[in-house]
Order: C-alpha cells, then structure tokens, then sequence
C-alpha cells in the first residue's frame, strides 16, 4: 500500500517536473525542474529495491544538473531572471514526435503481455545486477575504457588551440611553463 | 523500504534533528570563543552568540533584491540544513540509527553532492552579482574536492567490504580505520570543511566579493543558510565517527555516547582549523585536487584493496 502510493507520488512528480522543464522561462528553473524529474526517477528504483541503482541515479543527476546548468548558462549568455527564455523551439514538430513516442511507449508498457515471475530474485539484486551486465563482458569493459579516455583526452588535444610549443616553448625546455591560469602546485 | 511511518520514527528523526542542533550550536560558541581570543576581546559574548544571532536575525527584515527567483533562492538556503539532517540519518548511534539503509556510504555522499546544487540556487536565486560570483566560485572547489572525497569514501567501504555504515563501523573492531586509511581520513575532513563552506573553502562566501553566496540574506534566510553550514560541518563530523573513527566502541560509556564524544571532538577540531588555514583560492585549488590528492587518495584506495585481499 504505502509502496503504491510512493511509487503514484514520484511517477507523478517526475512527469510533472519533466512537463515543467519546457512551461518555467528561466535556464536555472528548467534544469532544476529536470533534476527533479530524474531524482524522482531514482528514488523509484529505490522503490524497486534497487537501493544501490537508485540512490547512485539520485547522485549522478543532481552532479550532473549543476553542472550542466552552468553550461547552458555559459552557453545562451543569459541574465538570471532578468530575460524570460524558451526552452521550446518547432514546437509543432516536437509536440508531434513526443507524444507520438509517449503513446508508443506507453501503449507497449500497458499492452505487452508480460511473462510471469519464474524462480526467486537474488539475495543481492545489485550484485545480480552487476554480474550480468559487466560478467561476461569484463574484458571488453577493460579494453574499451582506456581507448575512451585516450579519444577523451584526444579531442581536448585537437580543440585546445594552445599546443605544448606555446606553453614550453620551441625548444620544449621552458619551465615553469606559460600558461594564462596558473595552477595551484608551482608547474 | 515501505515500511509504516510511526511515531518512532518521527521519534527518532526529533532526536537526531535536536542532536545535530545541539552539535551545530556548540560549533558557533566555540568559533566565537576562539574568535574573540583571537582578536583579544572578551569571550564572553561569544557563549550566548547563537541565541543572540537567531533573535537578531528573525528579527531582521526579509530582503529580497530585485527580479530574484525566490523559489530557487528558497529552496536553496533552506535545503542545507535539510541536506545535513539527511546525513546523519544514516550514522548509527551505538545500536540506533534512523535509516537503516545498505548503501548508506552512497547515500551521504548523494546529498554532500545535492550541496552543490543548493549553493549554487543560494548564489543564483538572489540576482545578483556577488552572489554568482559566489555560487559559481562554489561549484569551482566543488569539482576539485568531491572526486577525492569520493575516493576517500570508498577507502572504509573496500576495507570492511560493505556501503552499510552499520558494517563498516562493526568492521573497526579491533583497529580503526582512521589508523590504516590516514590519507583517506585527511581527505574526507577536507571534503567536510569543504562542503560547509568553511574555513580555507570560504571564498564562495568570502569577504572580497562582499559576502558572495550570503551578500544579499537576511532574516530568517541567512539564519537558515549560516545554520545549514554550521550543520553540514556538524554532519560531515558525525559521519566520520562510523566511518573512520570505530563508531561507538569505547570504554565505560554507552555507544551513542561514544558516537556523540567522538563527533563533538572532531567538530572542535574542525572549528579551530578554520583559523590555521589559509583560504583556498578556486582557481588553484583545481590542480591541488587532481593532482595531489586525487593520487594519493587512489594510492589509499589501493594499499586498503590489497590489504582486504592479502587478509582474504
């Protein structure tokens, strides 16, 4: 019972929060409203049982929001408060793809026949959980992760416009190097 | 989860809320104490500063600039000492605890991330220029201590193989961990002081941006967000006693005893730091932090992870 109403309060908050990102006219609102949106989300999975998943959702969305707020501020160059936005543009479009995909998703929740439960859940669903995502793929997982850092640290190479001959000069024998932020440990 | 909402658990959470208060309050006295020693005044008035804080400023008219998005600001500085209650929900006074929940390591460290967002509301909300010069130098700190933090989190988790508080403080059992993990210990503080925007992490509302993320409270809302750093500081140090400091064994004493002992004693430890320590200038701290301590933290992390597995 009091698990049904938790999970009707946050589907509700998190559809309304979601709802709202595109109606309030300020950057900060938006982002805010859609970091409800998500921590509502989280605390359903903790509804789940998923305890771990959920509060780590909770932690990642609301990292995530405050950063990305200052992006988008950075970004659109706006004022706080001071000038209304819109977070909505060929609105005709997206109403019409959005609920077109609202109805899709909504329809397969609502007609799919779902398979009965066979057997028990794990003593450790997360464990469980873990196991079956990186189990078998542990060694892709561990070949994969530094070739995405290395294209992480690639791109920032190729866009950075300042190369290692403007900060150790040609002779790459200039230390400490010039840089226009100095940094904190004397480099 | 799901279970009944019952007096006792209301019960509870009035302790815990008086508890922290109590701690919180503590904090202020001391700072005023070692303040005015400090600058060779009587400390006198320092042992009635928190009552007469609150009275001055729920005295005080509510201000609130022009065009500033209340809500958010609201939300912002009032959700501080909300964020600090729900740390210590999970720290186990001996037996006691209010959530007993299995993840709770992750759990603190979701809401001293959700401190992120609501500095930044605090600093945004006002509409003004100090203000977001404040929030912003928060968010600046922010992603310099918090991977550490992380890091240093995970130190006592790896080394009693759980994200229970309950367990981890049951695991220190013969040695604390504050013995073995001392770096992760140092770097957990430090992610405290920062987080309650204290002591060196003080430039977001430092004096040269004329107050920053506080310039523009009054009244009731800059009690709420100078009463919320107090608690976060209060709850980073409560934290670190399941965490680091062996929870509530000790001699003679009932455990929640010991729990309380240990954080007022930490708490004071932090509180008289503030004074020993040079400010951390955003701009620079970034490198510190990745640079010096996210290394020597993971280092932690790694001597813990082979001690776990050489001890099988």
């Amino acid at each position: 019972m009091l698990v049904d109403i938790g999970f009707w309060v946050l589907a509700v908050l998190a559809v309304a929060s979601a709802v709202l990102v595109f109606v309030v006219d300020s950057m900060a609102r938006a982002t805010y409203a859609l970091a409800v949106s998500f921590v509502a989300v989280g605390f359903a999975l903790v509804l789940l049982q998923q305890n771990y998943v959920g509060v780590v959702t909770v932690l990642m969305m609301l990292m995530e929001m405050a950063v990305m707020a200052v992006y988008m501020v950075m970004y659109m160059g706006m004022n706080p408060a001071l000038m209304p936005m819109s977070m909505v543009h060929g609105k005709r479009a997206a109403l019409a793809v959005s609920g077109a995909a609202f109805v899709v998703l909504g329809a397969g929740a609502l007609l799919v026949d779902w398979p009965v439960r066979r057997g028990v859940p794990a003593p450790d669903v997360t464990a469980a959980l873990g196991e079956a995502l990186m189990g078998r793929q542990m060694l892709v997982m561990v070949v994969i992760s530094p070739v995405m850092v290395a294209t992480i640290v690639g791109g920032v190479v190729l866009a950075a416009h300042r190369t290692r001959y403007d900060r150790f000069g040609d002779d790459l024998r200039r230390r400490p190097a010039r840089d226009p932020q100095r940094g904190g440990v004397g480099r | 989860m799901g279970e009944a909402v019952t007096p006792g658990l209301l019960g509870s959470v009035a302790v815990a809320a008086a508890l922290l208060a109590a701690l919180a309050t503590a904090a202020v006295v001391l700072d005023g104490v070692l303040g005015a020693r400090s600058e060779g005044r009587s400390s006198r008035p320092a042992l009635t500063r928190p009552v007469d804080e609150v009275a001055r400023l729920l005295r005080q008219r509510r201000r609130a600039p022009l065009s500033a998005d209340t809500l958010l600001w609201r939300i912002g500085g009032g959700g501080l000492g909300v964020a600090a209650l729900l740390m210590v929900a999970v720290v186990p006074l001996g037996e006691w605890v209010i959530a007993d929940l299995d993840v709770g390591v992750v759990w603190f460290n979701t809401m001293d991330v959700a401190v992120w967002a609501l500095v930044w509301l605090t600093g945004w909300g006002a509409n003004s220029v100090h203000s977001l010069v404040g929030g912003y130098r928060f968010l600046a700190l922010a992603l310099a201590y918090e991977l550490p933090l992380m890091f240093a989190l995970v130190a006592p988790a790896v080394g009693a193989a759980s994200l229970d508080v309950r367990e981890i403080a049951a695991a220190q059992g013969s040695l604390w961990f504050v013995v073995w993990m001392p770096v992760a210990f140092a770097v957990y503080c430090l992610g405290v002081v920062a987080f309650s925007v204290w002591g060196p992490f003080t430039p977001p509302a430092g004096s040269d941006v004329a107050g920053g993320v506080l310039s523009e409270l009054s009244g009731v809302d800059r009690l709420l967000v100078q009463a919320g750093r107090y608690a976060l500081l209060a709850a980073g140090a409560a934290f670190a006693v399941p965490m680091f400091l062996g929870g509530g064994s000790g001699p003679l004493l009932p455990g929640w005893a010991w729990v309380v002992l240990k954080s007022a004693v930490l708490l004071a430890a932090l509180v008289w730091l503030r004074r020993r320590l040079p400010s951390a200038r955003p701009d620079l701290v970034m490198e510190v932090g990745w640079v010096v301590l996210l290394p020597a933290v993971l280092l932690q992390d790694l001597a813990v992870a082979v001690v776990v597995a050489w001890r099988g």
